[in-house]
């Protein structure tokens, strides 16, 4: 069956930003649908408020909006657009709800819009657990008995408890219609099941919860299954966890295809995971279904179904070369699988199985150190801020890639060194799911802890169980071989053991390693992905290295320029690097280039076969990017290696790159450096006659002290070379700086601590720019919401600077060409100003593509990626001006009547993290980074657009109701004004005592509410954590009193911004975050709000560019 | 074992490519033709499917072994594989079935296997030069000497391997649940889940040695006759053919799976050939002409019929057509026979709908085998009563 050709244009919603549980996957999947919608002559409209996602590019649809994925501003999308058919399974659980609503709400229908790749009902079949589970107790399976664990729907606590009285303990309560586990959990007992029952019912919007028997510890199975409108239907891919149930899916270490289940069993699961999606359903698209399976008898149970793509799909994408977004969205505009043919072969068609010939294996990467009060426990509520995959022959090979792909040095197996715990205290470690549980089997197998015991523990399979052991026996005869000879170095590498741990095993350095195994020519081939076990001719050039004994790289004649990715997402490091690398490769094909990518991130758009032309799915180590240089040098020209767009992960190997003779183009090695070194750029920004905060180095806590001194208070402390501002803290006095130093350092001579001057009350600026080594192009300059203090990441900022005068912004472009000159930037350079009274300072300054490129390149409609690639690669500023990919006559920071205000908003993952007793972390923003995405606001005001930020994300400001505010002396007297503006909107104004008085005086009508630390009045009145649970309040205005000393912070404040997140109420922390939002209360109060797609932004300011 | 402590094994193909590894199973040396099976699961299926006689079978699927060896899902009574090469042979079993690893079945059983061999290099080897003899040896560590041996081999195509395989005597498989229906099965190498679909579908099934005649079919009395998988040249089997034949005179409901196919495409006329490395793997998609829809289907086999995939060929049965074509290639995967009164008098696919290893999406297949056996009844019964009128021995074109 051909494509449709009743529907013409098609919606396609987004996941919005990055959060924990919904990551790049959906850009990944996002953008296939869009490129495959467009190819087949659809127009597309595009809904989606993250800015860092390729999807959101304007050559990726017709109309792209965004804007808020909130039905009011869908609607308006909806009404604006007219189009035939919403297509929501690709952009994960956000679009999935929000597809729900407009459906619920009658807006698809009023518009004449249909629901494709899933129904209404299919959506539903799918996500209500009661129906789910009907559905498949009613399945008619020859062969299999489909069944779901014993549970029980509860809508209030005294049923859950009566629930779990007949299941019995332990229970698994999960909330309906949340997305990656939130608000689920274990409960052993009453208690236990009380408190995490209370959360899960307020956590789902229709206040529901599963109880359910627990499966705790059997193995766990997910399935990704694609179905057409001929009812033809595929398994793409089986992945099996490493970790048994309990813990989530994207907190485990997984791996693909499943490893340890009978052809009997497979099958038996295929066909219930078939009838499960004919049964729902799912008409046209993929869904996921996980499973687990009784390792002692063998019985299956079907967990859950998600009606769409996941996270699981990309995976499964990557893992077996078959793209099921791109499947999927064919699929729904009509085409049968069989009528689609694999990318790969090209000859053969999308209605087969992949099958794989090596073992792929994602591993979790954890933040655990940003939230040091948070509980590291691994539940079914996922924690994991991004993954990384790896491709191997086998699964120890797999894994060893998959570890060190994680870049964190503590994630990598050890081998020898000394064992400071006993078999006992390992194994009970163990027990506990946690991030470091792999470290505990190895440590246990060197105590000569059986196998058995180990499963018993950990419920891990046996089999896994074996293989770490095989790892461990590979260790140990390279640790105790006389000498490193070509066989014993191969076995090392076929288990995955790196030339770092290689070195530790033989106490000599890696580089040593390294040259002994090239001398004996112990080197990697490459493999390739081709979804069909060698059976067919891949066309498509997707690797992956091995120790194996043929290679499949092919040779080519043009040169190539080889890009490295940013690897897996954490905190400081996600999407936007990946946003800069795919533009890079995009451009520099577009240029000539024979483009390669390496990256390790299975969620990303960069690991998309079709986005480079040869990808290498290699862990972005030393090592492996020196195999993949290697190999791409023997296999023709290479112009030159990028490392400038991937964040941190590559830039720090770029000097090590160049000493091995590798071709780094873009701003030097030895530039970077100078940036970091603070003598060296100290030099530089002497030379220009610009200033920094004064600062010191200090090499013990004394020294710290006499630097602060020195400088005065407040100051800002760090240990050197950080990335996204960890372990850095303001500080006000003596005590809390040395209690910093305890807690958070190791404070030695060759490993400093920083402290700088912290410049109170300052505006603090952000700035794109591009240099070519003569001309600079300002990109973009934007001015924080948040004072200077709040880590960049997660301050909103706004573009154009909506309170900077031209004056200032000339002497900003003046202060970033000095710096760039002095440097010696080849590409982009990200600086950070504060402007303190009149005094200009730079904080700091990083020769690279920064989180803001996307931000800025879509709110000026300038490609500043793609220009860095090209300026890498010798192109001057005035030949891209030439060429009209920059602006022709000014740059970024042109005052545009026809331009959009743009403000970018952080998004934070508080939500997901809870201490060891239970509470949730605190919501403070600091110099550390601690949010996980962001969102863009577009409109021609700044009100309008603050507010749209808000609502994208997930902090929508109430127009009226009720605001609880409480701040800091410092800030009472800054906070007066908009609080006052606010009660004369009528807003009914709570605050505690002491903030009530200072209001009164200013004549605010104010009513008193209790602190929680006062407990409830007697006669009932309740305290502020009482009232915002209680839904009596719309808007949290809480800045911290007094600083946190031993990062705990005070009792009082903490337990208002915790109760916001349980009970969502949006909650500002800074009076500046105040003021723009009272301008965007009082524009939404007067309900004007449009929506309006980039191209249209975009004309109007090409046309206004051209008639300048 | 020590990890670097072990025997050391060779395989080298007939074109002369070698490839080292490292022994599993059996000591010893082997010789048979080298193909790839690309299926994840199943290598006890697999291993134990007699179509896979006189085969060293390549394994793509790196890691081998990992849910050991277990009394229920064997598909004949012994390993018939000639040799087995793996990448990564699992140290230890881990599934609660299991009863024993494969690396101690293959060697109770004597048969040789090679592991830690580059199976990828191997597989693209054999894709682009054709499945080829081969010998694997613990023993002739010298390549040129083991090749000078696997020269001496007999190739495939021209092997007529059905003696070796097929049952000695008649054996009955009891229908589960009431007896439907009678089947005579001719055994050419069948794998135990043929006759166990069947049975489950209230079939009592006697599985014939494939030396039978049709009066020990007539004997039966059944009501249809079902040709097995089985390995060797489908061209050499011309007394099977010919036994084929008189089934179709007879007017019996046919069904034949792989090997059966092709014997059923050489009594209608048609001819076979061998294709270059054969489809084996549990992740092929077939489409059936008729309905349009797509099953992916566990296959494995080497030769092929040499039909045209449009347009009905007349023969003395009825009109014949190929009613299943594989997505990739474009392969013959089924035939049929009709009658003029548009009645399906037999028919067979070149898959394996029985599956194990693989999938069950073509399980249906023994329902209209079930379903062709019941409606042709009436019919039968009606010829059966007009006495001795029996069917001319009209034959249509040599295969």
């Amino acid at each position: 069956m051909p494509r449709r050709d009743d529907i013409e244009s098609i919606l396609v919603i987004g996941s919005g930003p990055i959060v924990i549980g919904q990551a790049c996957e959906f850009d990944y999947s996002g953008t296939q649908a869009c490129r495959v919608l467009r190819e087949e002559g659809f127009r597309v409209i595009l809904a989606n408020s993250n800015p860092a996602t390729i999807m959101t590019d304007p050559q990726f649809a017709d109309a792209t909006y965004i804007e808020p994925i909130e039905p009011e501003y869908l609607e308006k999308v909806i009404e604006a657009e007219r189009p035939d058919a919403l297509l929501a399974t690709l952009g994960g659980q956000t679009a999935l709800n929000a597809a729900v609503a407009l459906h619920e709400s009658g807006v698809l229908a009023k518009y004449g819009v249909e629901l494709i790749g899933a129904s209404f009902e299919a959506i539903q079949a799918g996500e209500d657990r009661e129906r789910f589970k009907e559905i498949v107790a009613s399945l008619d399976v020859p062969g299999a008995f489909p069944e779901v664990a014993r549970s029980a729907i509860c809508h209030s606590i005294d049923e859950v408890v009566a629930a779990a009285g007949e299941l019995g303990y332990p229970v698994v309560v999960r909330p309906s219609f949340t997305m990656g586990g939130v608000g689920s959990g274990f409960a052993h007992d009453e208690a236990e099941l009380r408190r995490i029952a209370d959360t899960g019912l307020q956590a789902s919007p229709v206040t529901e919860v599963l109880i359910e028997e627990s499966v705790l510890g059997w193995k766990e199975y997910e399935l990704e299954v694609m179905r057409d409108k001929a009812d033809n239907v595929v398994i793409v891919c089986s992945i099996e966890n490493f970790d048994p149930m309990g813990v989530h899916t994207g907190d485990s270490i997984t791996v693909a295809p499943a490893m340890t289940l009978t052809d009997v069993e497979y099958q038996r699961m295929r066909d219930v995971g078939i009838a499960v999606i004919r049964a729902v359903g799912v008409d046209t698209g993929g869904c996921n279904i996980q499973f687990a399976v009784n390792p002692e008898n063998g019985r299956m149970i079907v967990i859950e179904m998600n009606p769409r793509v996941s996270r699981s799909s990309a995976l499964a994408s990557k893992a077996t070369g078959f793209p099921i977004a791109k499947i999927a969205a064919k699929v729904a505009v009509g085409y049968t699988l069989d009528e689609i043919p694999n990318d790969i072969t090209r000859e053969t068609p999308a209605s087969f199985e992949p099958t794989l010939d090596y073992v792929v294996v994602k591993a979790p990467r954890f933040a655990f150190e940003k939230f040091p009060t948070a509980d590291s426990t691994l539940t079914t509520h996922m924690k994991s801020v991004g993954e990384a995959m790896a491709i191997g022959r086998n699964f120890t090979e797999a894994l060893g890639k998959a570890l060190r792909s994680l870049e964190e040095p503590a994630a990598p197996l050890r081998f020898n060194g000394p064992l400071e715990r006993d078999a006992d205290e390992v194994l009970r470690s163990m027990a506990r799911p946690h991030d470091g549980r792999l470290h505990d089997i190895v440590d246990a197998i060197r105590l000569g802890v059986p196998a058995g015991d180990i499963h018993a523990a950990t419920g891990i399979d046996g089999w896994f169980v074996d293989q770490l052991e095989l790892v461990c026996e590979v260790a140990k005869a390279v640790e105790d071989a006389p000498e490193l000879t070509a066989d014993t170095l191969r076995l090392a590498k076929r288990h995955g053991l790196s030339d770092a741990q290689i070195a530790q095993l033989r106490h000599i350095p890696e580089a040593v390693v390294r040259g002994v195994r090239w001398a004996l020519g112990v080197r990697p081939v490459y493999k390739t992905v081709d979804t069909c076990a060698a059976e067919f001719a891949a066309k498509t050039p997707y690797h992956y290295s091995c120790y194996d004994e043929e290679s499949e790289v092919e040779p080519r004649d043009k040169p190539a320029v080889i890009i490295l990715g940013s690897g897996p997402n954490r905190i400081g490091q996600g999407i936007e690097f990946d946003y800069s690398c795919v533009h890079a490769a995009m451009e520099l094909r577009e240029a000539g280039y024979e483009t390669v990518m390496v990256n390790c991130n299975p969620e990303t758009v960069s690991t998309d076969y079709d986005t480079s032309d040869r990808l290498y799915f290699e862990p972005l180590t030393l090592e492996d990017v020196l195999e993949v240089v290697h190999a791409e040098q023997q296999a023709g020209p290479l112009a030159g290696v990028i490392v400038q767009l991937g964040g941190q992960t590559p830039l720090k190997l770029a000097q090590a790159l160049k000493d091995a003779g590798v071709p780094v183009v873009g701003t030097s090695p030895e530039a970077i450096d100078l940036a970091e070194d603070r003598g060296e750029f100290g030099k530089v920004l002497a030379e220009a006659g610009l200033r920094a905060p004064e600062y010191g180095l200090a090499e013990s806590a004394a020294d710290a002290l006499r630097v602060a001194h020195e400088i005065g208070y407040p100051v800002l402390v760090r240990p050197s070379y950080v990335l996204g501002g960890r372990g850095m803290e303001i500080v006000y006095d003596d005590d809390s700086l040395v209690a910093y130093i305890d807690r958070a350092t190791t404070i030695t001579p060759s490993s400093p601590v920083l402290v700088d001057r912290f410049l109170d009350e300052a505006i603090e600026i952000d700035v794109d720019a591009l240099y070519d080594g003569r001309e600079l192009y300002l990109g973009g300059v934007m001015e924080h919401i948040e004072e200077a203090g709040i880590h960049s990441g997660d301050s909103a900022c706004s573009l154009p600077p909506i309170t900077l005068g031209q004056e200032v912004v000339d002497r900003i472009r003046y202060a970033t060409g000095k710096i760039a000159e002095g440097v010696g930037v080849r590409g982009l350079i990200n600086i950070q100003f504060a402007l303190a009274g009149d005094t200009l300072y730079v904080l700091e300054a990083n020769p690279r593509a920064s989180r803001t490129v996307p931000f800025v390149s879509k709110a000026t409609s300038t490609q500043l990626a793609k220009a860095a690639a090209l300026i890498s690669m010798g192109a001057t500023i005035a030949e891209l001006r030439q060429a009209g990919k920059l602006r022709r006559d000014c740059d970024g920071t042109a005052p545009l009547r026809t331009a959009p205000i743009a403000v970018k908003e952080a998004v934070m993952p508080f939500n997901r993290f809870r201490t060891a007793d239970g509470s949730w972390v605190d919501t403070l923003l600091g110099p550390e980074m601690k949010s996980t995405g962001e969102v863009m606001g577009l409109d021609e005001t700044f009100g309008t657009a603050f507010a749209k930020s808000q609502a994208a994300s997930y902090g929508a400001v109430p127009t009226h109701g009720s605001i609880f505010v409480s701040v800091a002396n410092r800030d009472k007297r800054h906070a007066i004004f908009p609080v006052k503006v606010l009660a004369d909107m009528g807003f009914k104004i709570l605050a505690t005592e002491g903030t009530a008085q200072v209001l009164r005086r200013q004549d605010v009508e104010v009513e008193v509410i209790r602190k929680a630390s006062q407990g409830p009045w007697p006669t009932g009145e309740k305290t502020v954590v009482e009232a915002i649970l209680g839904g009596d309040v719309d808007l949290i205005f809480n800045t911290p009193q007094g600083q946190s000393a031993g990062g705990s912070p005070r009792r009082d404040g903490w337990q208002i911004r915790s109760a916001a997140i349980l009970a969502d109420v949006p909650c500002v922390t800074t009076v500046q975050g105040l003021s723009a939002c009272v301008q965007g209360i009082e524009a939404l109060r007067k309900g004007t709000t449009r929506v309006r797609s980039l191209q249209s932004w975009n004309a109007a300011v090409e046309e206004e560019l051209r008639r300048r | 074992m020590a990890i670097t402590d072990q025997v050391p094994a060779l395989l080298v193909l007939e074109d002369g490519r070698s490839f080292r590894g490292v022994s599993f199973g059996a000591r010893g040396e082997a010789f048979g033709e080298a193909v790839f099976s690309t299926g994840m699961s199943g290598y006890q299926e697999t291993l134990t499917d007699p179509s896979y006689h006189r085969q060293v079978v390549v394994a793509t699927a790196p890691h081998i072994g990992n849910t050991g060896w277990n009394d229920e899902d064997n598909e004949s009574k012994r390993v018939w594989v000639a040799g087995y090469v793996v990448r990564d042979l699992s140290r230890m079993p881990s599934n609660w079935r299991s009863k024993r690893s494969l690396d101690d079945e293959l060697r109770a059983q004597g048969v040789v296997g090679v592991a830690e061999v580059d199976t990828r290099a191997l597989t693209r080897h054999l894709r682009e030069r054709g499945a080829m003899r081969c010998g694997v040896s613990t023993e002739t560590l010298d390549p040129a000497a083991l090749l000078e041996r696997v020269l001496q081999q007999p190739p495939m195509a021209g092997s007529n391997l059905v003696a070796d395989v097929t049952a000695p005597a008649e054996e009955v498989v009891a229908p589960s649940g009431p007896k439907r229906l009678v089947v005579a099965a001719l055994d050419l190498g069948v794998k135990d889940n043929s006759p166990a679909s069947m049975a489950a579908r209230g079939m009592e099934v006697h599985v014939l040695p494939a030396s039978s005649g049709i009066e020990d079919i007539r004997r039966l009395r059944p009501d249809g006759v079902f040709f097995s998988n089985g390995p060797g040249d489908p061209a050499t089997a011309d007394d099977e053919v010919a036994l084929l034949r008189a089934v179709l005179d007879e007017g019996l409901p046919f069904f034949g799976i792989c090997f059966g196919n092709q014997l059923f495409g050489r009594a209608l006329g048609f001819g076979t050939y061998k294709l270059k490395f054969g489809h084996r793997g549990i992740n092929q998609p077939v489409m059936d002409l008729g309905t349009r829809r797509v099953e992916i289907t566990a296959q494995n086999h080497g030769f092929a019929v040499d039909a045209p995939l449009e347009g009905d060929v007349a023969t003395p049965w009825g009109r014949a057509r190929v009613s299943h074509v594989c997505l990739n290639d474009q392969v013959v995967e089924g035939l049929e026979l009709v009658g003029g009164d548009g009645r399906l008098l037999g028919f067979s696919v070149q898959y394996h709908p029985e599956a194990s290893a693989g999938p069950h999406d073509s399980a249906h297949l023994f329902d209209r085998f079930a379903d062709m056996m019941e409606g042709a009844r009436p019919a039968r019964a009606g010829r059966e009563g007009q006495a001795s009128e029996s069917p001319a021995l009209a034959r249509g074109g040599e295969a």
